[in-house]
């Protein structure tokens, strides 16, 4: 494999500029099939290339040019004459060479990750304990790192929902200030309300559906009523999904609150230097 | 087709796997950006190029000139910052989930085309990190 493939919207020397209309067409159908797309006069400016990608260099050409070439970086470059070609035709060409040079198909996957705003970050690793799909790490310098991004339950925001300090965003999520809008204090305010998420979900509720199920035994007991119990919960689960966003199987896959703490204890100990015990090396 | 360090630049992110930019915004800015003259580059997604550490990232992020068309400053910093692609102090970011698309429009910066036999004029913010407006 050698990357995903660059397209090049070439109108320097030796090739005709489009028309407004059609470099916007054939612009926003490249991008549209998830292809990135330079546009370079002569000269060119671009970084297109830079990297080492294949290229595939789109032009209404003067005259004949080779059909490939190799870029100073040692990745395959392709020239197409694109003239008179509709933009659907010009993204086959693109997808033709970006076959013949095992280049990755782009897209396939929505971009739904947390990003971890360092300014407000304060490293207490509550979203490493509660994410249930591992998309959190710990770097050498001890600091919370998304390493599997992934990994991440897409439409699911949340670990941003259990961060105190509202430092994890989803750019693609609807409201502020998750999305990156700026957080303002009435935003503090109200996270600082679900600061405690984590218990909330993985102890209180089934600290509550506990209680509530003993409370039932002692009052009920004859007439003990397993599914009216999970009815219960579901309720619960299905107000917290609705209040929070949460989708309904991240809600239902929740960790124990055993199994919390038992993450906390591991995080702690990875951003934690390891105590002198003299038998390093041992 | 390299990168020089006199080199303003616009990255225009399309956000082609979500709808979390207005599509109409988006389609108006990029009619816009085609139209200009300018050189540019657009991608699809910034948020899978982040995810992906993609090393493009890195070279564009080093240009204090660069003015990226995309959503929240905040958002599009650490994304960049996610890549370790700290982006340097000058980038311009608009943003095209808050502002209309003639507010966008407007603040793109304007070169006069080249290539075509017309010599530049009236360059903007060369990349030296003395772009006039900063927006992080």
């Amino acid at each position: 494999m050698s990357g995903a493939i660059r397209v090049v919207l070439y109108e320097g020397a030796g090739s005709a500029p489009f028309g407004a209309g059609e470099r916007f067409e054939i612009t926003r159908a490249l991008l549209e099939k998830g292809y990135r797309v330079t546009r370079a006069h002569a000269g060119g400016r671009g970084t297109a290339g830079a990297e080492g990608a294949p290229l595939v260099v789109l032009g209404r050409f003067d005259e004949a040019k080779p059909a490939e070439a190799v870029s100073e970086a040692g990745a395959p470059v392709y020239f197409r004459d694109v003239a008179d070609r509709q933009p659907d035709a010009i993204v086959a060409l693109v997808e033709e060479a970006g076959a013949g040079a095992g280049a990755t198909k782009p897209g396939g996957w929505k971009p739904w990750f947390p990003v971890i705003d360092y300014g407000r970050c304060t490293n207490c690793m509550q979203c490493l304990t509660f994410c249930l799909f591992d998309v959190y790490g710990v770097s050498g310098e001890k600091k919370i790192q998304v390493q599997k991004p992934s990994n991440c339950k897409t439409d699911c925001p949340a670990c941003s929902r259990v961060c105190p300090e509202v430092a994890i965003l989803f750019p693609k999520y609807k409201a502020g200030p998750i999305n990156g809008d700026e957080v303002n204090d009435a935003d503090l305010e109200r996270e600082k309300m679900k600061v405690d998420i984590s218990a909330l979900l993985g102890g209180d509720i089934y600290a509550a559906l506990r209680q509530r199920s003993q409370h039932a035994q002692s009052r009920f007991a004859k007439e003990r009523d397993d599914a009216r119990a999970l009815e219960e919960r579901k309720r619960c689960l299905t107000k917290l999904q609705q209040a929070l966003d949460i989708p309904a199987e991240v809600l239902g896959a929740l960790p124990s609150l055993d199994d919390i703490r038992e993450r906390t204890a591991r995080a702690m100990a990875q951003t934690n230097p390891a105590p002198a015990t003299g038998e390093e090396g041992a | 087709m390299s990168a020089d360090a006199g080199t303003p630049r616009i990255l225009y992110c399309h956000c082609a796997y979500a709808q979390a930019v207005p599509k109409p915004v988006k389609q108006q800015v990029l009619q816009t950006l085609t139209a200009s003259g300018v050189e540019f580059e657009a991608v699809p997604d910034l948020c899978e190029m982040s995810a992906k550490r993609d090393p493009a990232l890195a070279e564009l992020a080093g240009c204090g000139a660069l003015t990226i068309v995309a959503c929240y400053p905040r958002a599009v910093t650490w994304l960049f910052n996610a890549a370790g692609a700290p982006l340097a102090e000058g980038v311009r970011v608009l943003n095209m989930r808050t502002e209309t698309a003639e507010a966008v429009a407007a603040a793109l910066p304007r070169r006069t085309e080249r290539g075509a036999g017309a010599p530049a004029s009236e360059p903007v913010g060369e990349c030296d990190g003395r772009s006039p407006s900063v927006k992080r």
